[in-house]
């Protein structure tokens, strides 16, 4: 196995990170102050308890999902499709590197970044908003499992996409819809019998489900079942990647 | 002894339908210098990179040292240094972590002793901290060498490498590329000039249309195919040749105004000719030279081969 490749890799993206660091960090954290402001204080003051969680600490769990999940998709989306863009690729493909190892390097370093923004989403929060981590390395398990299966869908993503407007397409117009429909500001439970049943089939929910029980211990979906999703998710991916390499999809011609 | 690359059969379509490549076979040997020769669109580029494992081949094999490019292309790849065709650098990074980068991509332990020396060789040594996007062009390319050299490669393929570049430059890559080779480095460039080949290689491999067409010692090729005219304009018509000038390969123009001598750099022989003129009485107006262009020699070649 070569690891001074996957290391080479995952340094030159966590300094591409680095390098813009300052607007990655702005951003989560602006966006979390807004959604309390907005949700937490404004609609929140009117709301009652979810499950015994104030409506502040209910919606954290999904702000720092979607953070997860935005971050993971664009960091490994650009990290990828960039250098299919300015044709550096030619360099990591004539190297003595295997498939799993670019990918290890790729998203390695994407969920690294977006596990860090998510923790900062974390911090932000507590800021706002008093509450309990129930179990913590479960949460952190959510945090690393949901971190890489995104970052593998947007490393997917950075080599489907053969221009900029589709690169930004996806999480447009695919996973903020989910993200918002997945139950980030609201309890499932909330909704009529069919919306619910619609929504049963958004990947997102169980993620936040899942992300949520670690929390609170308590969730709109079986945890066994979002952890299966999620896992189901993430081979589901794995899978995809692999074909890609397997064909040389957008890779090779 | 085995050689450091050997092509068996290879052929490349693209989806597009384009056949870049036809059945190429060709060995190489350890440390010469090989130039691949041929007009634009040939499938240069695309032969390089089927070895380099950019592009599928769609049959046909390659061994580099011994190792499969497909089988075994850990081996193969580690063997090999690119510098492609296209200026393609990251504008963001700097030259030090571009080619450092570069050297752990390929496996290699950290050597900042060795990158340094590269960087020294190149004269990027004071550049190492510049963000890359601040390099003029020349100085870009020098960066991709850099990067090639990076993981000590036993191949180095050097795609067109004096396209757009300037004569400091190209003075520079011609001294670092025979210095390669007295460390065993063996080295394939590709050009569609035929003098970039005569100048540095050491045998020539013509390709055209996806085909290698012949191979053959840069020395032989040149004699064969590298045929220079001098034409003299004459003050007087010239009916017929006169004896004494017949041991030249002299043919006289339709209209007999001309003198046309063919022969080749080696054995110039103009002198002597220029004597025997003189001797002969004949005098002439001005005179020009020409010398055959690679068109000239495909078409020769096509029309050799059967
Ligand atoms: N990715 C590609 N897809 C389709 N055709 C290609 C591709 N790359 C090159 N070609 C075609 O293959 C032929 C050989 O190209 P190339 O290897 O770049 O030639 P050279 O390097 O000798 O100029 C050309 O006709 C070119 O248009
Ligand atoms: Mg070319």
């Amino acid at each position: 196995m070569n690891i001074r490749a996957i290391q080479a890799i995952y340094i030159f993206e966590m300094a591409r990170t680095g390098r813009t660091l300052l607007q990655s960090i702005v951003s989560p954290v602006l966006s979390t102050s807004l959604y309390f402001i907005v949700f937490g204080a404004a609609i929140g003051s009117h709301m009652t308890q979810i499950g015994g969680v104030s409506y502040g600490a209910f919606i954290v769990p999904g702000l720092i999902m979607l953070a997860l999940l935005t971050q993971s998709i664009s960091n490994a989306s650009f990290g990828i499709f960039f250098p299919r863009f300015t044709g550096t690729i030619y360099e990591l493909l004539s190297a003595p590197v295997s498939p799993p190892e670019l990918v290890a390097g790729y998203v390695g370093a994407a969920a690294t970044k977006s596990i860090i923004l998510g923790l900062i989403t974390l911090a932000t929060a507590r800021l706002f908003v008093d509450f309990r981590i129930d179990h913590p390395l479960w949460m952190l398990f959510f945090l690393l499992l949901t971190a890489v299966t995104f970052s593998l869908f947007g490393f997917v993503i950075g080599i489907w996409a053969d221009n900029f407007e589709k690169l930004q397409l996806i999480p447009l117009l695919v996973v903020t819809p989910l993200t918002f429909l997945g139950g980030s500001f609201y309890s499932i439970d909330m909704l009529p019998p069919f919306w619910r049943a619609v929504t049963l089939v958004n990947p997102v929910v169980y993620l936040i489900s899942g992300f949520r029980w670690s929390f609170f211990g308590a969730s709109d979906v079986n945890i066994a079942i979002s952890l299966g999703m999620t896992l189901f998710f993430l081979s589901a991916c794995l899978a995809i990647v692999s074909w890609v390499f397997k064909t040389g999809y957008r890779l090779k011609a | 002894m085995q050689h450091i690359l050997s092509i068996s059969h290879l052929s490349k379509t693209y989806a597009s339908g384009r056949i870049a490549l036809q059945e190429i076979s060709l060995n190489i040997q350890r440390s010469e210098i090989f130039a691949l020769l041929g007009p634009n669109g040939a499938g240069k580029t695309t032969l390089i990179s089927v070895l380099c494992g950019i592009v599928t081949p769609t049959s046909g094999t390659a061994e580099v040292d011994g190792h499969d490019i497909i089988k075994d292309y850990r081996t193969a790849r580690s063997k090999i240094g690119l510098v492609p065709q296209e200026l393609t650098t990251d504008a963001f990074e700097t030259v030090w972590a571009t080619v450092t980068f570069s050297r752990g991509l390929f496996g290699k332990s950290p050597n900042a002793a060795l990158i340094e020396k590269i960087l020294k060789e190149l004269s990027l040594w004071d550049r190492k901290d510049s963000k890359i996007m601040t390099l003029s062009g020349g100085m870009k390319r020098r960066v991709m060498i850099a990067k090639a050299l990076s993981h000590e490669p036993q191949i180095l393929f050097l795609d067109e490498p004096t396209a757009g570049v300037d004569v400091e430059l190209r003075r520079d890559m011609w001294r670092l590329v025979s210095s390669l080779r007295d460390q065993g480095v063996t080295i394939i460039l590709t050009t569609h000039y035929l003098e970039e080949a005569e100048e540095m290689a050491d045998r020539i491999g013509v390709i055209n249309k996806g085909e290698l067409i012949l191979v053959q010692d840069k020395r032989e090729l040149m004699h064969r195919l590298g045929k220079k005219q001098l034409i003299l304009l004459l003050d007087t018509r010239l009916t017929h040749m006169p004896d004494s000038l017949a041991k030249h390969a002299l043919t006289i123009s339709a209209d007999g105004m001309e003198l046309v001598y063919t022969y080749d750099k080696e054995r110039a022989g103009v002198r002597e000719l220029l004597d025997d003129l003189a001797a002969a009485n004949i005098s002439f107006t001005d005179m020009q030279t020409k010398q055959s262009t690679l068109e000239d020699i495909f078409v020769s070649l096509v029309k050799d081969t059967p």
